[in-house]
């Protein structure tokens, strides 16, 4: 539990940790450059814009031009950094990620903002509660979910110094801190944010991890001990923690920000099957339903994203286990 | 210019000749762009066989990938690879997929196959570079059917918008597409004054007539706008049985019969320019 924040310290938003660690990194680097679709000011891009003017390259309303310009522009050495709302990001620039970006080897930074239920009152249009299970079958991409503000801005920095394609998602809503400025983050490595014994709660982005650290203490108040794991990195995923909490703790439940179909939970049960580690698990986030306006908490509660629900899930878990 | 008529007869003779090795291949296509292809590497552009990822060198996205045999034909001819190397093109494990491949093989610059993303990376390349102050070249071709894509359209918006200049987009406007004529499915109507009211310098010429070609692509340079050539083309150019015949997409197996026949024509041809 080294670096962990202790107690509760409200956290910037993951868009700004985003925007301030883009804009860093480009007074370093200048072959970074920001690249949006006309939502660049729903990711402090003005910010960017104001200091590097010529590398905030704006295209307009073409989400597949986002993908494969970037694709192009990485070919002269560039380090595109492409936005959108993680629903257009996944969905609309689907096969140009796939092709443009990946099957050709170019190195795209597709940050999508707004994941998941975040979404809230621009209704079901934009909610992107599929987008993990869009890009997650992309071979060779690295996906991140990063938790808070510190894991953000590692997310972006390993992204800028790494070849590849990264979908990195980007949470605009405020939580709490969880890790100290300095945690030692690495790609395919999931942490272990509160230890425990009866049961591994593994979450996925912000709101789900702080909705799991709130689903544990309610756990302990009944006396169950509830690890909580932050996956970090979808892809590639923490095989090995995954098998030792299930080996440890004997039941999991995922929590994700996110449909329960082709995202975390799909992932662990297709580590848990291949590594013959069947537990009991069960899987919390969207249900294979559409999103509807509403506040994000609104809509945690209508869709049974809540800690009652996380705990409800991790007490069947536990009394799913074979005597 | 004789010196590219003759590149354009030689990547026809060596693309039927690979298509017709493995069996299969988009030979309408392949050849009614062969021409353009051969003032590019004939004349136009700069680049180094020996180092095919020269940072001096000017860009070629073939955005309708399919036609990768005319392009593997013009980079074999001009030492990127071994011709004999032509033959294995589709074979398992291949540097010569039948779409372009830039992972795969020397001197191709972008990867191509799902219609108007190569021609969108190109803007993005043709932007990578005004960004960096460099004055490289990028070309990127596209097919009439190809122009359906939404995408192009985008790509035909923002080129102007950014400034971008040393771009030019060629259009193999074949009359033809896989199903049918483009006219009979979508027609693109005056694609030259789309292009011209979108912001480009836009151009139409025989696109068989290489030295047509390479003025249109020196009036492009010169403009200080992006170019856009559309290139009045025949569908199986060079194959006066299947020139301009309806279904002529793509060839496998019987539909080859008699290649070998236009390809000793073509060989006479070449020797007649020589």
């Amino acid at each position: 539990m080294n670096k962990l924040v202790k107690g509760k310290i409200e956290d910037i938003e993951l868009t700004r940790a985003y925007n301030q660690q883009l804009i860093a990194l480009a007074r370093e680097n200048p072959l970074i450059v920001d690249v949006e679709a006309d939502l660049g000011n729903c990711i402090y891009g003005p910010d960017f814009k104001k200091e590097f003017p010529d590398r905030y390259i704006d295209i307009g309303i073409c989400e597949q031009s986002l993908s494969s310009i970037s694709a192009g522009m990485s070919i002269t050495g560039m380090i595109p950094f492409c936005h959108s709302f993680a629903a257009f990001a996944s969905r609309r620039m689907c096969d140009q990620n796939y092709i443009s970006c990946a099957y050709a080897k170019n190195n795209v930074k597709i940050i999508a903002s707004a994941p998941g239920i975040s979404a809230g009152d621009n209704g079901g249009t934009h909610h992107a509660n599929e987008d993990i299970a869009f890009v997650r079958p992309i071979p060779e991409i690295t996906v991140m979910d990063p938790a808070d503000s510190a894991a953000m801005r590692w997310a972006v920095k390993n992204a800028a110094s790494n070849f590849g394609v990264y979908y990195i998602r980007a949470e605009r809503f405020k939580y709490n801190r969880i890790y100290e400025d300095d945690f030692d983050f690495a790609i395919g490595k999931a942490n272990i944010i509160r230890d425990g014994s009866d049961v591994t709660l593994i979450a996925e982005g912000s709101l789900m991890v702080n909705t799991c650290l709130t689903a544990a203490e309610m756990l302990a108040e009944k006396g169950i001990s509830a690890r909580v794991v932050d996956i970090f990195t979808i892809k590639p995923i923490d095989e090995d923690t995954i098998v030792k909490c299930a080996k440890e703790t004997g039941a999991i439940v995922t929590a994700e920000n996110h449909s329960i179909t082709g995202g975390l939970g799909s992932a662990v049960a297709e580590v848990l099957c291949d590594k013959f580690c069947g537990v009991p698990m069960k899987r919390i986030g969207v249900p294979n339903r559409f999103g509807e306006v509403g506040l994000p908490g609104d809509l945690q509660k209508i869709m049974h994203m809540m800690p009652e629900d996380v705990v409800a899930a991790a007490e069947k878990v536990i009394a799913g286990k074979k005597k | 210019m004789n010196d590219i008529k003759k590149l354009a007869l030689e990547i026809r003779i060596e693309a039927l000749k690979m298509m017709n090795h493995y069996g299969f291949g988009h030979v309408g296509g392949v050849l009614s762009v062969a021409d353009a292809i051969a003032v590019l590497y004939g004349k136009q552009m700069k680049y180094d066989p020996k180092n095919p990822k020269w940072d001096g060198r000017d860009y070629l996205v073939l955005s309708k990938g399919h036609c990768g045999p005319a392009l593997y034909s013009a980079l074999a001819i001009k030492g990127f690879f071994p011709r004999e190397e032509l033959l294995t093109m589709n074979k398992l494990g291949t540097r010569l997929p039948s779409h372009v491949d830039k992972n795969k093989t020397p001197g191709i610059d972008m990867t191509a196959g799902s219609l108007g993303q190569g021609v969108s990376c190109a803007l993005g390349i043709a932007l990578g570079l005004k960004l960096q102050k460099k004055d490289n070249m990028v070309y990127a071709i596209i097919g009439d059917g190809e122009a359906q894509e939404g995408q192009v359209w985008e790509t035909l918006m923002i080129a102007p918008n950014k400034g971008v200049k040393n771009f030019i987009v060629m259009l193999d406007n074949n009359k033809q597409q896989l199903d049918d004529f483009t006219d009979n499915i979508s027609p693109l109507r005056d694609m030259r004054q789309k292009a011209e009211d979108f912001g480009w310098f836009a151009v139409t010429v025989d696109g068989h007539d290489v030295e047509a070609i390479n003025n249109a692509i020196e009036l492009c340079k010169a403009s200080g706008k992006p170019g856009f050539i559309n290139l009045n083309t025949i569908k199986g150019k060079g194959w006066p049985a299947k020139e301009a015949i309806s279904n002529n997409h793509a060839f496998r197996g019987p539909a080859f019969a008699g290649v070998d026949e236009v390809i000793n024509n073509l060989q006479k041809e070449l020797e007649a320019l020589n």
